[in-house]
């Protein structure tokens, strides 16, 4: 026990070392892996770099497979050095082989990623906190931030208090109720912005000047973002290790459909999966479509948009990585398409009646946009198809009330519940929730 | 016409380690130039090689972004607040 514990403790320490500085994505330059994250010189974004050839000595589907059930079983990929990284159960959600909705839409081969139950705060927002927030300790930060359209503020300030931190977090002053609450009840500071998210991020930027915070998604964002490569390193390992054919994800900054890519990209290169190409196409709503824009007007520049739609959690109208999203659509050969607000509800409704998930809005405009793309032939039925679902439904229950009827109110009588059984019956479930609405 | 200029981290080395500065300037164009009478060398950072303004970078005056207003040529009034942000930030 005590050698198999020192070990594993010899190869952790190993294993840090295989991330080496923060490189700027456009011209190359590098920097110590500091709170840093634009390039001083060109204000291009900078990534974590890595040692790929150290990480494949080191990493085996074996000592992936031994480690925790967390995304910390994928810690030689992520950039952080501590011995115990904040491990709060985030990752390792299930991915579920679709057969109704798969059957609806027409595709054989569907799969789900059900981020819906991530820990602890129910959306991939916690695979990338809970990077970040390590990180944070790491470099002395005892104050953590967010600019978040809800789901970030509820992780950063979940798991700030799991891990001692001070946490002030900044948000649209127009979230879903559910969204504030399940931010508040974790006792940070919230600051409700009178503005969309956009402004509370550039708000964001001018605080993280003059504080010294770690805000994790500004000066924290290199760090931060890794975290949303275990969503594509799952997907390789839930699936046998192999990568799949195509997968369909929500866009907002654009930074989690970028970091899955760069996940599968990393498998490949340490030897974990086979090459193969992925297809990865985007979801976006009507109401916040910058992307979708821009890919279907064949530019390579972005365009910012004032956002208005439903699906709060992805209304950002001036996305950090569009371009780059952008980019691995096209690249890739798969689509980047948007939907209004009406078909995001019928997306979340179709999601829970045919799989017993309740997903949020962004994952109503994944399941939104993965059927109109199968139904316009873009997704050949044949392909193994990954879909992303990153949020809970219940944090956005204003979204579809109203539209999911009410439930039949009876007396507590057994003649009561035969009247309404057989007036359940005989009428359609929707005419009959209408005619009481 | 004395505007007020938020400063980014990445180039208050530039600011005598500043956040915030006073400067002149009618619109975005003309401020450019002042800061860079004051801060050497700013220029090149905000602005490319053919004078434009660099894509990973954003200004706003007033909290709107320049890019819904009228971009380089955007007016500036007295007392406006120019802000200059990293654009990757966010998200």
């Amino acid at each position: 026990m005590t050698q198999a514990l020192q070990s594993f403790t010899q190869s952790q320490t190993a294993i840090a070392s295989t991330f080496t500085a923060l490189r700027c994505k456009e011209c190359g330059a590098e920097y110590e892996p500091k709170a840093l994250h634009v390039c001083e010189f060109c204000f291009g974004p900078l990534e974590v770099a890595f040692d790929y050839n150290a990480l494949s000595r080191v990493v085996t589907r074996e000592t992936i497979q031994a480690g925790p059930n967390s995304i910390w079983r994928y810690r030689p990929f992520l950039p952080v050095m501590s011995e115990s990284p904040i491990d709060v159960g985030t990752g390792m959600t299930p991915l579920l082989k679709s057969t109704r909705l798969a059957r609806r839409l027409g595709l054989k081969q569907l799969y789900i990623k059900n981020d819906a139950v991530n820990m602890p705060t129910l959306s991939f927002k916690d695979r990338v906190v809970s990077v970040a927030l390590t990180r944070a300790r790491e470099l002395g930060f005892t104050t953590v931030s967010c600019a978040s359209t809800g789901n970030l503020a509820n992780s950063t300030a979940a798991i700030a208090a799991h891990a001692g931190l001070d946490c002030c977090v900044f948000i649209p002053s127009d979230l879903e109720a559910g969204k504030v609450l399940g931010t508040l009840i974790y006792s940070p500071t919230v600051m409700a912005v009178h503005g969309n998210y956009d402004q509370v991020n550039r708000l964001c930027c001018e605080v993280a000047n003059t504080h010294g915070w770690g805000f994790v998604n500004i000066n924290l964002r290199p760090y931060y973002s890794e975290g949303s490569k275990t969503l594509g390193y799952e997907v390789a390992e839930q699936l046998g290790w192999q990568l799949p054919d195509h997968i369909v994800a929500p866009l907002a900054s654009g930074s989690l459909f970028t970091k899955i890519y760069k996940g599968f990209q990393e498998f490949i290169k340490v030897g974990l999966v086979a090459d193969k190409p992925v297809r990865f196409s985007g979801a976006q709503a009507e109401g916040c479509s910058p992307i979708a824009q821009a890919f279907h007007e064949g530019r390579d520049f972005i365009s910012p948009v004032k956002p208005n739609t439903i699906a709060k959690s992805i209304a950002i109208g001036n996305p950090a990585d569009g371009v780059y999203a952008l980019d691995i659509a096209r690249k890739t050969k798969g689509n980047v398409a948007a939907v209004t607000d009406a078909e995001i509800i019928e997306g979340i409704k179709l999601l829970a009646e045919t799989e017993g998930i309740f997903t949020e809005t962004a994952g109503g405009t994944t399941i939104a946009v993965l059927k109109k793309l199968a139904e316009a032939g873009k997704i050949d039925p044949d392909e193994t198809t990954v879909a992303y679902v990153t949020g809970n439904g219940l944090k956005t229950q204003e979204a579809v009330q109203g539209y999911i009827g009410e439930p039949l109110t009876i007396e507590p009588k057994l003649d009561s519940f035969e009247r309404a059984w057989e007036r359940a019956q005989t009428l359609d479930r929707l005419e009959w929730q209408q005619v009481l609405v | 016409m004395a505007v007020k200029v938020l400063i980014p981290t990445p180039l208050q080395k530039f600011t005598n380690d500043q956040a915030t500065l006073q400067c002149e300037g009618g619109t975005i164009a003309e401020l450019l130039d002042s800061l860079e009478q004051n801060c050497p060398g700013i220029k090149a950072r905000l602005c490319d090689e053919q004078g434009q303004l660099r894509r990973f970078v954003n200004f706003y005056v007033n909290s709107e972004d320049i890019r819904f207003l009228d971009g380089a040529n955007t007016p500036l009034q007295a007392g406006d607040e120019v802000s200059i942000v990293p654009a990757v930030a966010g998200g």
